[in-house]
């Protein structure tokens, strides 16, 4: 399989990642040999097989939707790279 | 040498004050201090938390506290939140970060009276088998080979098996993934245990896959990975999956025996281009286990030739959706860029290495829109036959006995030029992983070279008992005694 420099482009961009233009070659060879491996996949029968989504085998759990914490905003902010009082700071988004 | 000393004869040894827990963890500092420079085992060494640690211990020990880690000094993968240490996950994107809490494994470990003695490298973000991938640099294995090339631990619980190996540790915590401890304990020759999914809380450990990351111990024999483990697990309402059962005495279960147990053969796992001497080990491992007088059952797990495209499509899915928090925003590293968007791509192309961002994107390409059924959804059907072929295999035999790995531990360098090359060492880990069951590696032999080989235990969910009594079985056969060259005493 394999995939052009527009769709690494459109997934990079999704991903929120920033791939330089000369890069874009290079990372469409290794995913798409990836993908092309996992197509392997397409070999087992699935039909009427039910989805497994977790290990868990058993249903998640509810819990009663309370507060259990908070007053903590210091402790929350205190690994922010950059902030102003109690907000956490991002450039300006709306001019 | 108190390095020498097996966890659980550390633990007596302490009671019968036979030395201090401070002259235990200092020797353990003293070994930190001699190798990790060469072996790169620890990103942060806590030397005075460990020192603090060990005179608590010792004032406790005085007054008859019996609690089942007092004294003991371990090593913390890095992935685990530590409250106050800076916590990395391998990653330069977290290398400012200093949680404000405690996991709830490592909490449970300090609760019994252990001594952290610093967290353990490891590939990034738990990503890889190699502990190549790490922004801290990669870890040296403590067992050489002939033409003296620097080999790898494995991973991605490199630093926390070489640590072990190299007695700068007692034990360490681990987690597996794909095989993430059972893969890097046959690297360095040590005990690992992967518990059922469920078994030990996530809470608190940086989240990869969040369907199969699963914490587990390393040590140098299996009744101390059972006494780690015993102390690691247990219910914690804080996260949604874990399990709310009792916690067996896994040590006990150490002296069982095998008697009349059933040990499955998977035949699918006697895949082509097998070395002849893991061939030979695995045959060994199961004449043992029969000698002991237990029963040799061949048995099918179909599925199991897709099982590592499956993990590759669930794995990077989960991680994807998982790494998305890290936005330069809230905590981390940020790189400042012309506007918000910026800010994200800059800081996550900068934060995440190669290999976190191949599978960030992997993951982000089969759960887009129009390739969601095509991979994704087909993954999680393909995963459900995998948990059924293990399903119906249990209902004939107690365990499966396979090799740990496909070979012995390879060179640094090796097998980077091919990312699909890497991800074949974990062929015979990641099965279990998809069905969430219980595996145990345990040290059984050496290949030509002089390097450890592991045989891989799989136990029933929640049956961690029955695996530990033949890992435990396998250990007395096997009389393991080599020893890395590189080690606390060795390395003058």
């Amino acid at each position: 399989m394999s995939l052009d420099p527009a769709t690494v482009r459109r997934v990079a961009k999704l991903a929120r990642i920033r791939v330089d233009e000369a890069a874009l070659g290079q990372l469409a060879q290794e995913l798409g040999g990836i993908l092309g491996w996992i197509e392997q996949l397409n070999e087992v029968d699935v039909d009427g097989i039910e989805p497994l989504a977790g290990a868990a085998q058993m249903a998640l759990r509810l819990r009663a939707d309370e507060v259990t914490d908070g007053g903590i905003a210091e402790q929350v902010l205190g690994n922010a790279p950059d902030r102003a009082g109690p907000f956490y700071a991002v450039p300006k988004v709306v001019e | 040498m108190l390095t020498d000393l097996t966890l659980v004869q550390a633990r007596d040894g302490l009671r019968r004050k036979d030395f201090s827990a401070a002259e235990l963890t200092g020797a353990h500092l003293d070994a930190v201090e001699a190798l990790n420079p060469q072996l790169n085992a620890y990103i942060t060494v806590m030397g005075d938390t460990a020192r603090q640690g060990a005179a608590d211990a010792d004032a406790a020990l005085a007054s008859g506290d019996t609690r089942p880690l007092l004294g003991l000094p371990l090593a913390i993968k890095d992935l685990f939140c530590t409250a106050g240490t800076r916590t990395t996950a391998g990653s330069r994107i977290l290398s400012p970060f200093v949680p404000p809490y405690e996991s709830t494994v490592t909490a449970n470990l300090l609760r019994d009276g252990a001594v952290f003695l610093g967290k353990a490298n490891l590939d990034e973000f738990a990503m890889g088998s190699s502990n190549m991938t790490s922004a801290y640099g990669p870890v040296q294995n403590p067992w050489t080979r002939a033409d003296g090339a620097k080999l790898v631990p494995g991973g991605s619980s490199g630093g926390s098996v070489a640590a072990v190996a190299a007695r700068m540790a007692l034990g360490a915590t681990a987690t597996d993934t794909g095989g993430s401890i059972r893969q890097p304990a046959a690297f360095c020759g040590i005990v690992g245990v992967k518990p059922t999914y469920g078994r030990c809380s996530r809470w608190g450990v940086v989240a990869f896959a969040s369907s199969l990351d699963q914490a587990g111990p390393v040590a140098r024999t299996v009744e101390d990975c059972a006494v780690l483990l015993g102390s690691m697990a247990g219910f914690d309402p804080k996260d949604s999956t874990s399990a709310d059962r009792a916690v067996p005495d896994f040590a006990a279960a150490c002296r069982r025996g095998v008697r009349g147990l059933r040990i499955g053969v998977p035949r699918e796992y006697r895949a082509d281009g097998m070395p002849p001497e893991v061939d030979a080990l695995w045959r060994q491992g199961l004449d043992w286990l029969r000698a002991e007088g237990a029963e040799i059952v061949d048995v099918s797990l179909p599925h199991t030739k897709y099982g590592l495209a499956t993990y590759y499509i669930v794995a990077p899915a989960e991680a994807s959706s998982n790494l998305a928090r890290y936005d330069g925003v809230r905590y981390g590293i940020r790189v400042d860029g012309v506007d918000l968007t910026d800010l994200y791509e800059r800081t996550r192309a900068e934060g995440f290495g190669k290999e976190v961002q191949r599978r960030i994107m992997i993951g982000t390409y089969v759960l887009s829109s129009g390739y969601y059924d095509a991979y994704y959804l087909r993954a999680q059907k393909v995963r459900a036959l995998i948990l059924r072929d293990f399903t119906e295999a249990f209902a004939k035999v107690d365990t499966l006995l396979t090799p740990t790995c496909p070979s012995a531990a390879f060179a640094q360098g090796e097998n980077m030029d091919d990312p699909v090359k890497m991800y074949l060492n974990d062929v015979f880990t990641v099965p279990a992983s998809m069905a969430g069951v219980p595996g145990l590696s345990v040290p059984a032999g050496l290949d030509g070279q002089g390097l450890p080989l592991g045989l891989q235990v799989i136990g029933r969910p929640f049956d961690e008992e029955t695996m530990f009594a033949v890992g435990a079985a396998l250990e007395r056969a096997a009389r393991f005694s080599a020893l890395p060259a590189i080690r606390a005493g060795a390395h003058a």
